[in-house]
């Protein structure tokens, strides 16, 4: 049944959107963390995408392949007397760039939109397709 | 005569079978909107159309001996996929046009729904014609 698979399809697609939008919550949690004890800052994290085929070749569904982290140095703010200033009086933020983050969410959420969308009408079809003839 | 009454049922049919197929595509198309390196897909309606009731050769259940019957109606058509023209190329490799893709999935789930419609208006005129006054 062709339909019915579009569920499939669009659900892979909503749970890897809910996916990356958890990583952007994480993301935008951490903006202001500082650097722990090993030295090391919280480092932005990505989702990357890969399409997963279901069933016949015409089928494509989504999920999340890796989550990658963002290699760009942390922003380093000079404040002397934060107890993880380093020698130079630098405390080393994480490398989060919350306008990026904002734009992220923004386009997650719409894809998420997107194919609630889809699932809603597929199953309005599919019902009125149960009344056929009547 | 009685195939004569059927005779578009069938052609709805088919149409029906291949606008669910072409739903279930647009769909893969919205879910990969964000995907690297994805190519939209579609297919050409109106040719799978002509493909699935005009040609004389009939796809699906083939008669390989002299007691089958003939089976007419809907049968699982597979029509040619294509890629999608890329409208505005983006870094990643992906070509899914998500306005395009969106106005294409409405376009057909209205079709889809006319189709219905004339199935069920087409059964109720077999209905009437076939009821005793």
């Amino acid at each position: 049944m062709s339909m019915f698979s579009i569920f499939g399809v669009s659900g892979s697609a909503i749970s890897s959107q809910a996916q990356r939008l958890n990583v952007v919550a994480s993301n935008l949690a951490n903006a202001d963390a500082v650097a722990g004890p090993d030295g090391q800052s919280y480092k932005a994290r990505q989702v990357v995408f890969q399409t997963v085929p279901m069933g016949d070749q015409a089928t494509a569904g989504v999920k999340v392949q890796n989550i990658t982290e963002s290699e760009a140095p942390g922003r380093r703010v000079h404040n002397p007397h934060h107890p993880s200033a380093d020698a130079e009086g630098y405390v080393t933020h994480s490398n989060v760039n919350p306008v990026e983050e904002m734009v992220n969410m923004i386009s997650a959420s719409r894809a998420y939109q997107n194919n609630v969308e889809v699932m809603n009408t597929a199953k309005s079809l599919l019902l009125k397709t149960l009344q056929m003839g009547q | 005569m009685l195939e004569q009454m059927t005779a578009r049922l069938d052609a709805y049919g088919q149409s029906l079978v291949l606008r669910s197929h072409r739903q279930q595509v647009i769909a893969s198309n919205i879910a990969n909107a964000d995907t690297p390196g994805y190519v939209a897909r579609d297919f050409d309606f109106a040719a799978a159309l002509k493909d699935a009731t005009g040609g004389t050769t009939r796809q699906g259940l083939a008669q390989t001996a002299a007691g089958h019957m003939r089976l007419s109606g809907p049968q699982p058509s597979d029509p040619k996929m294509a890629y999608a023209v890329q409208t505005q190329p983006s870094q990643d490799g992906n070509s899914v046009d998500l306005d395009r893709e969106r106005a294409n999935f409405v376009d057909n789930t209205i079709r889809y729904e006319s189709t219905l419609r004339f199935i069920n208006s087409n059964v109720k005129t077999m209905l009437s014609a076939i009821t005793g006054q």
